[in-house]
């Protein structure tokens, strides 16, 4: 039998640098009670959100993406030319195919890194990170791009009183690549299919024309909420046991930005102590899906709440049911 | 050993302080959740949680809404715990 060379990674893996991209129009909840009856004071309340960014025509996924990605190239102080792979996680790019990865990479003046598209909806981060942290220790790529982007306003039912507050736009970026220390964990991710019901689009598009009502994203808020407290706490605790951090040892904790009540319940779920920075750019940004995590991550580290090199533990859950969480050093 | 009605609403007090800051003697049969206790329905799943936890019962979604008093909450665990 002929013998085939192994392939040559790095030991291990880190994040080395991060970008967001936040649309510039800014919403404030007044103009989301121009279409459902609801209140200023029941949307904070029930969610933490004043406001939220909403793309304009010019804003496209593409190119939200380039903008959160050449700045996490520039944070991680390399090139373009030099990123191997480029992974997108999005559910609002309306053209299946080519994969908006590629025209990415593209854009991005890469030397035809691969490029492809994932679908793991608010988990996609974590899943992205997941596979790049695969392909630098398996060599495949030295550099990797995890995009996470969304423009959930193009699925949002402004009239539906139980999701038209939630959601936002972004896009946010990391670059992983070579590290002679472990800077990302094992990863604990999953999927739950039998709670698909759960978060999901009203109709395939294959039945768009048929039915007239354009599809958007529907939930079941309170099976939702009670998952994502109850059953992601205890994913995020084997996250860090898996890690071998202890919570006394965490400096950050950056979950999906779904709902400030679901963080406020997991904090007090995990019994993270006071020294632990939370979180909770959902205030601002509103529920961006693949995007939440790298968008908060990368405003912790500009305000100077969170610095790098500090241990963060971030995890992502969404409409699947998925999940994912793993602990990493901040860039 | 089952819990007593006694025991329920207590065990619920403490919850219900736990969560929403309620004095534990506000806490009786005839009190609302959202309206007399400060549990809007999001801390109505985590009083719901806890409940199940400490007095081994399950409540499933499509019945937390029926809970709306103390009273209603102590009558389904009474008549549904392990
Ligand atoms: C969406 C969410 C805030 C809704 O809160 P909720 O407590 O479940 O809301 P409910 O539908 O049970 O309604 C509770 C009460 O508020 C009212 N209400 C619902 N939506 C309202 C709105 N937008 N404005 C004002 N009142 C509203 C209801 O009429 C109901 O009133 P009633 O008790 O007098 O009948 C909450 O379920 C949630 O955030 N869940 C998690 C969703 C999420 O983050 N998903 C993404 C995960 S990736």
């Amino acid at each position: 039998m002929a013998k085939i060379k192994p392939s040559k990674g790095s030991p291990y893996a880190r994040i080395l640098g991060v970008g967001g991209y936040r649309p510039t129009r800014v919403v404030p909840n007044e103009v989301i009670l121009e279409t459902i009856d609801s209140s200023d004071e029941w949307i904070r309340s029930r969610s933490g959100i004043e406001t939220r960014h909403w793309a304009n025509d010019e804003e496209t996924v593409a190119a939200m993406s380039v903008e959160a990605s050449g700045k996490a190239i520039a944070d991680a102080g390399i090139t373009a030319g030099q990123i191997g792979a480029v992974v997108v996680s999005t559910v609002s790019h309306f053209k299946q195919t080519p994969a908006v990865a590629t025209e990415i990479a593209d854009k991005l003046g890469t030397n035809k890194a691969a490029a492809f598209d994932i679908s793991a909806g608010c988990a996609g981060f974590g899943y992205g990170l997941t596979l790049a942290k695969g392909m630098v220790v398996e060599g495949s790529a030295e550099y990797v791009l995890v995009i996470g982007v969304e423009r959930l306003s193009d699925l949002t039912d402004l009239e539906d009183r139980a999701t038209a507050f939630l959601f936002g736009d972004g896009a946010g970026a990391v670059v992983v690549g070579p590290s002679a220390e472990p800077a990302i964990g094992p990863t604990v991710w999953g999927s739950e299919g039998d709670k698909s019901e759960t978060i999901k689009q009203t109709v395939p598009w294959t039945e768009y024309d048929s039915t007239g009502k354009f599809p958007a994203i529907t939930q079941e808020g309170q099976a939702v909420f009670r998952w994502a407290v109850f059953e992601m706490a205890k994913v995020a605790k084997e996250a860090l046991d898996a890690a071998g951090i202890t919570a006394d040892e965490l400096d950050v904790f950056i979950p999906h930005q779904a709902n400030e009540r679901i963080i406020d319940s997991m904090v007090k779920t995990l019994k993270l102590p006071q020294s632990v920075t939370v979180a909770r750019d959902v205030r601002t940004t509103g529920n961006t899906s693949a995007a939440s995590i790298p968008l908060a991550m990368e405003r912790l580290l500009a305000t100077g709440e969170a610095k790098s090199g500090d241990t963060a533990l971030v995890i992502g859950f969404g409409a699947g049911l998925v999940y994912a969480a793993t602990v990493v050093t901040l860039p | 050993m089952a819990a007593t009605q006694e025991e329920i609403v207590a065990g619920l007090a403490d919850i219900v302080n736990e969560i929403a800051g309620i004095p534990v003697e506000d806490v009786q049969l005839d009190k609302s959740f959202t309206d007399d206790l400060d549990v809007d329905s999001l801390s109505m799943v985590e009083v719901v949680v806890a409940a199940e936890e400490r007095f081994d019962v399950k409540i499933p979604d499509e019945d937390v809404k029926n809970l709306k008093t103390v009273g209603d909450a102590t009558a389904y665990i009474l008549k549904n715990q392990g």
